[in-house]
């Protein structure tokens, strides 16, 4: 059956939209092993494989499907697909670029279907899809070798090629929105919106873009040293859905960056923060109250219009963020039209 | 979904953000990073010292730079890596990328190598309607896609705007494509409506500032957000040397300009004097100039200037000096003659400064050394360039000539010169116009120059330099194989124990070659030299009476060099020649069309009508050949060399048309279009055809092409020129043509006359107007056998720009160039087509080509050949080569060597 086409930005007008929570997190409770991993289909594959998530796409797609339904109950409105390292950069630590395509456009399918499911289930509260686009594990912009501050492990043209063959695929897929996220070099983001700018010219489509930027730290600058507006002016060429931080720092640490964002654009704005920041066993603790109560300071200075978790959420997160979420009123842009 | 970020400021990003608003008043542009503005810059570039260049680049910025503008358009750098690599290394200094960048280039590719290593929002500098609208779209279309801020030129198919009319005209034009049909944001474009001098004396430069002021305006009032920018230092041109003057027009300038509407651009703070503290009298002069309010307003100005500071110092307006400088103290009138390069008045000061001296000779040695010396220091400060310093040789060398039989009549006086240089182009190479400049600009400095001409064999020089005892051997050479005689030459100077400094200079030669080759081989100083002014430096070092430190610092610097340039280790990696083979170049040849030609076989042109070649000149090289660096025509408008390279031109189109109406040089051309097939892989088998049209089984030629070994990076192949030509093996048919042009026949006696008559100038200038000819005949051939004689694009319609960026189908490398470096190959030429039989060029035994201004090369028509660089190939290849030309493989060796890895 035909599923309605909605409008993503109206509906943003409307109400604060949910993202999902981590994705890894939840991976961790089924503890898969090498053969898990593996599956049936790459049993004989020469390198280990173990902890290679987005191949889970493809040898255990139940449990991620599993995972996308979790939040969709818990009150997301958008799921991010299982390709966070799906680019042929980030897969060939495991020798398997060649599956990159495959990789991408299964994962869009099977949270697509997921989606579709709870959409139909209750059509007043519409479900999307958004094809996670990460920061592959190479900079553009900083050199890996103290030694040869000229050199660059990656170019701008690898990271627009593999960031093309992943978008293409994520779209083939059939995803919502393209979700370019944990930006901790914005070269590498500008590689992906350029990629992503040719793929919509030549395929004659508009897709909706997130942009979500990485604090590394209380500096509040990104990785490869840019200020919040600095970031903010190096992506704003293309035009985008929302623009927003997630990862590095609790709900709590990022929100002076959050309102900095807020009073330099028109864009809406996204946030998923970690679980707070890791405690000495490099875990995320923070409790859903705690986070919940954090996220509702934003939602009181009005600061949101789609809000989520990153490391160490959980479906019980989402599902406290949710509750405070419906209670408040959307970021509103016009003010600066 | 939302618009892009919509304030409507001009917003840019290096690590922190720079927002462009009514409130920033002017934005002011970093641009000592630019090689064509700062020699210190290019050279630090050049040396690849980019930790010296890091400091330029932070100086800037401590300095109060908002915007950091890089360019590194250079003709002898490789921009593109060059853009990169520093582009890179600001990347890891915080304190220099904090601020945005200007990415500055004429070359589209360094443009987007740029862009594609800054992470913030750049401005790209820049962009036009010069070569018409779809590219114009096409690169603001990929500038809007990485994300910058471009700079539009007022420049259209028709050339630079240079009234108001065309300023706006064109602006309004380009705001309108960008804004409406590309969608950029008209607050990320800046328009640069182009500042040019005022007060030169010519009538159509008075409205330059008003019309800037003016056009700036509208602009701001017509095309909402745009943004104006522009070159300052421009518009007191003709004020060069006299400081007071230009800070005064440059602070006016910019304090209207900014009321007009210019919020950034390119201004040197330490020359800018503050606008309140100009002197009131000077302050209404300068306006008057700027707002063109007078008839006599530039005349007042030079008043002005010239009572200002010395005479002569700041004089430009040439119209209004002449009479003046007559009237100047006899030192300065000779003195000024020298230094303007004027020979008008020079025999008569002459005559009057002998008149007044004890002896002749204290004339050379006194008046026209005072001049020469001011020369010397104008052009070693940077304020005069070569075309002039050749100029002021002219002048010197006519009052020497007057002077000669006094001196000679009173016998008891000889010149004393400073030192005594032999220069020569070496064995087997003839090109001397580098050696020619050197030897002029020497002189000048009052060197004696035992000048031996082209061709000359070692035991010659050896000879001379002994009987002579002359204080610098300078060797020259352009072609390959003269980097190898050189080093013979060493060698052999070495066993003769000379021990005299050696200076190299050349095209072909380098640093490097001079210190991995040359320089372990003699144990006197090898020092390389680049350019003609840092001749006089070098050769003034070595003959200071005290030059053992600097021999011994050259020396150690050589050594440091070399040593640096072997470690650097070439981790290249290279395929089998086998290897290399299997991933040749691949033409569908079932699809692929080939095109027979409509006539085939040998074709000769004598007595070509050489006016023809007039359009089809490319100026460029001919600017760089006399050290002025820059593409033409833009190169006339240089804020540097625009004056110089203005007046060399005409100087040209004078001699030019000479030799068109006296027909002073004869063009001659053949060429041949033949059946040819690929065989083994890189040879190509070329059947000839007699005149009756019967195929000569007995002259089977073959051409041998080399093919790329260095390892490429997947899909790319390793390519070789027979890639381009059916392989037997195809069963197809294929063609390839080669062919022989020279416009030199002739130039050797007019150089000869010139020289005769002291005027090196032209001596100079009629081997380079040769060259280029003979390189335009190369073009007007090619384009002849495209679309006439082989006729595979018979509807090509190319303008003389598209034809020197290569656009046409099809290519026509030279042996000698980098697609196929092999000299050797030229005797295969000559044998085919008998060059030497039916024209007369030959070849020497270094197998250059005499005349000097000739060209020969293959045809290619396939459309899939392009041109493409051999790169370093491995011994296997040279083994193979030298079995397939049947010579020994020492001899292989040594013609391939420069393209031997190690």
């Amino acid at each position: 059956m035909e599923i309605e086409k909605y409008d993503i930005s109206a509906e943003l007008e409307k109400r604060i939209f949910v993202l999902d929570g981590a994705m890894g997190t939840m991976l961790q409770q089924y503890n898969f092993s090498e053969d898990d991993f593996r599956g049936a289909r790459f049993k004989d594959y020469p390198s280990p494989l173990k902890g290679n998530n987005d191949l889970l796409s493809l040898t255990q797609p139940e449990a991620i499907a599993e995972v996308h339904a979790k939040y969709f109950e818990a009150g997301a409105d958008i799921v991010e697909t299982n390709t966070f390292s799906g680019t042929t950069i980030a897969m060939a630590d495991y020798n398997m670029e060649d599956l990159v395509y495959e990789l991408n456009f299964e994962s869009a399918k099977i949270a697509k279907q997921v989606a579709e499911k709870f959409t139909k289930e209750n059509p007043e509260k519409p479900r999307f899809v958004a094809g996670s686009i990460g920061p592959t594990n190479k900079t553009a912009s900083l050199s890996p070798d103290v030694n040869r501050p000229e050199y660059r492990a990656i170019t701008f043209n690898e990271l627009r090629i593999a960031y093309k063959q992943q978008v293409e695929a994520l779209i083939d897929g059939s995803v919502d929105i393209l979700l370019v996220e944990t930006i901790f070099d914005t070269l590498n983001a500008k590689a992906a919106l350029f990629a992503i700018d040719e793929v919509k010219e030549e395929r004659h489509i508009d897709i909706p873009i997130m942009v979500s930027g990485t604090i590394t730290d209380a500096s509040g600058r990104t990785l490869s040293g840019q200020t919040v507006e600095a970031f903010l002016t190096s992506i704003s060429h293309i035009p985008l859905l929302s623009v927003g931080f997630n990862c590095a720092l609790g709900a709590e640490q990022l929100k002076p960056y959050l309102q900095r964002l807020s009073n330099e654009t028109k864009f809406y704005i996204s946030a998923h923060p970690n679980a707070g920041l890791p405690n000495a066993f490099g875990e995320y603790d923070e409790s859903p109250e705690q986070m919940q109560s954090y996220i509702e300071d934003y939602l009181k200075d009005g600061l949101i219009n789609i809000i989520g978790g990153c490391c160490g959420t959980s479906p019980a997160h989402i599902k406290a963020i949710a509750e405070v979420a419906k209670n408040y009123q959307p970021r509103l842009t016009q003010e600066f039209a | 979904m939302a618009e892009p970020d919509c304030k409507k400021y001009l917003t840019l990003s290096g690590l922190e953000p720079l927002v462009v608003t009514p409130e920033s008043n002017f934005i002011n542009v970093g641009e000592r990073t630019n090689v064509t503005g700062s020699r210190k810059f290019l050279r630090l570039i050049k040396e690849e010292k980019y930790n010296e260049a890091l400091e330029v680049a932070r100086h800037q910025v401590e300095g109060g730079a908002q915007i950091l503008d890089v360019n590194m358009d250079e003709g002898m750098l490789d921009g593109v890596h060059a853009m990169t690599t520093f582009l890179n290394l600001i990347a890891s200094e915080p304190d220099i990328s904090r601020i945005p960048l200007m990415i500055d280039s004429s070359k589209w590719e360094i443009i987007e190598a740029g862009l594609q290593v800054a992470q913030g929002k750049c401005v790209v500098n820049s962009i036009s309607l010069k070569e018409g609208e779809s590219e114009f779209k096409r690169q603001a279309k990929l500038v809007k896609r990485y994300g910058a801020a471009v700079i539009v030129m007022a420049f259209d198919e028709d050339g630079q705007a240079d009234t108001y009319e065309r300023r706006i005209e064109i602006c309004k034009r380009s705001y309108d494509i960008l804004v409406n049909d590309v969608k950029f944001p008209p607050q990320d474009i800046i328009f640069d409506p182009n500042i040019f001098p005022v007060a030169t004396g010519m009538e159509e430069h008075r409205r330059n500032a008003l019309d800037f002021f003016k056009a700036t305006k509208w602009i701001r009032e017509n095309l909402p957000y745009a943004n104006i920018s522009g070159g300052v230092s421009n518009v007191s041109f003709s004020f060069r040397g006299n400081n007071v003057v230009r800070e005064a027009m440059h602070s006016s300038f910019l304090y209207h300009a900014i009321k007009n509407g210019m919020n950034l651009g390119i201004v040197n703070p330490t020359m800018l004097e503050i606008y309140d503290e100009i002197d009131n009298n000077l302050l209404e002069l300068v306006e008057d100039v700027l707002f063109d309010r007078r008839d006599d307003a530039t005349e007042r100005l030079l008043d002005f200037a010239e009572a200002l500071k010395a005479k002569g110092s700041t004089s430009t307006s040439k119209d209004a000096a002449v009479q003046e400088w007559r009237n100047d103290p006899l030192q300065d009138r000779i003195t000024h003659a020298l230094v303007k390069g004027i020979d008008t008045f020079v025999i008569e000061d002459v005559e009057e400064a002998r008149l007044a001296s004890d002896k002749p000779i204290d004339v050379i040695e006194g008046h026209l050394m005072i001049g020469m010396n001011v020369v010397g220091d104008l052009f070693g400060s940077g304020k005069m360039f070569l075309p002039q310093v050749v100029k002021s040789a002219r002048v010197m060398k006519k009052a020497v000539a007057y002077l000669q039989p006094f001196i000679e009549e009173e016998k008891d006086g000889k010149q004393e010169f400073s030192g005594k240089i032999l220069m020569a182009t070496v064995k087997g190479d003839v090109h001397d116009i580098g050696k020619n400049i050197v030897s002029v600009v020497l002189g000048c400095n009052n060197y004696e120059i035992i000048d031996l001409g082209v061709m000359v064999p070692p035991e010659k020089i050896i000879e001379t330099a002994k009987k002579e005892n002359v204080d610098v051997i300078g060797l020259s050479g352009l072609i390959t194989p003269s980097l190898d005689e050189m080093v013979y030459v060493s060698k052999v100077m070495e066993k003769e124990q000379l021990d005299i400094p050696l200076i190299i200079g050349g095209a072909t030669t380098s640093r490097a070659h001079s210190a991995v080759k040359i320089a372990p081989h003699y144990s006197n100083t090898v020092v390389h030299i680049n350019d003609a002014s840092r001749a006089v430096t070098v050769v003034g070092n070595l003959l200071q009476k005290d030059n053992a430190i600097y021999k011994k610092q050259i020396r150690e610097e050589y050594d440091v060099f070399r040593e640096q340039f072997l470690k650097r280790g070439k981790k290249k990696e290279y395929l089998s020649i086998e290897e290399a083979r299997k991933n040749k170049f691949q033409i569908d040849w079932e699809t692929s069309e080939i095109i027979k030609p409509k006539e085939l076989g040998i074709k000769v042109i004598e007595d070509f009508d050489i006016t023809k070649l007039e359009d089809y000149i490319d100026w460029s090289p001919f600017f760089r050949s006399w050290d002025l660096h820059g593409k033409y025509p833009d190169i006339l408008k240089d804020s540097i060399v625009g004056e110089q390279a203005t007046e060399l031109f005409a100087d040209a189109q004078v001699l030019l048309k000479r030799i068109f109406d006296e027909k002073l040089l004869k063009a001659k051309a053949i060429f041949g279009l033949f059946e040819a097939n690929t065989v083994n892989d890189d040879d190509i088998e070329i059947s000839s055809v007699s005149s009756s049209g019967v195929e000569n089984k007995d002259e089977m030629y073959r051409f041998l092409t080399l093919r790329q070994q260095s390892k490429k990076s997947a899909g790319k192949p390793n390519i070789a020129l027979a890639d381009f030509i059916a392989p037997k093996s195809s069963g197809k048919q294929d063609y390839m043509g080669c062919f022989c042009v020279s416009t030199g026949f002739g130039t050797q006696e007019l150089a000869a006359e010139f020289e005769a008559d002291n005027d090196d100038y032209n001596a100079i200038m009629i081997k380079a107007l040769a060259d280029r000819l003979a390189e335009a005949f190369a073009e007007y051939l090619h384009k002849e056998v495209r679309t006439k004689h082989w006729n595979y694009a018979k509807n090509e319609n190319l303008s003389n720009e598209e034809l020197i960026k290569e656009s046409y189908k099809g290519i026509r490398p030279a042996p000698g160039y980098p697609a196929c470096p092999d000299h050797l190959e030229k005797t295969t030429i000559w044998n085919l087509l008998k060059v030497e039989d039916t024209i007369g060029v030959k070849l020497t035994e270094s197998l250059a080509m005499w005349p000097a201004a000739s060209v020969s090369g293959y045809y290619f028509a396939n459309p899939e050949a392009k041109y493409f660089g051999l790169g370093k190939i491995n011994k296997d290849q040279v083994e193979d080569y030298s079995k397939r030309r049947k010579i020994a493989l020492p001899e292989a060796e040594k013609w391939l060597n420069p393209n031997i890895a190690h």
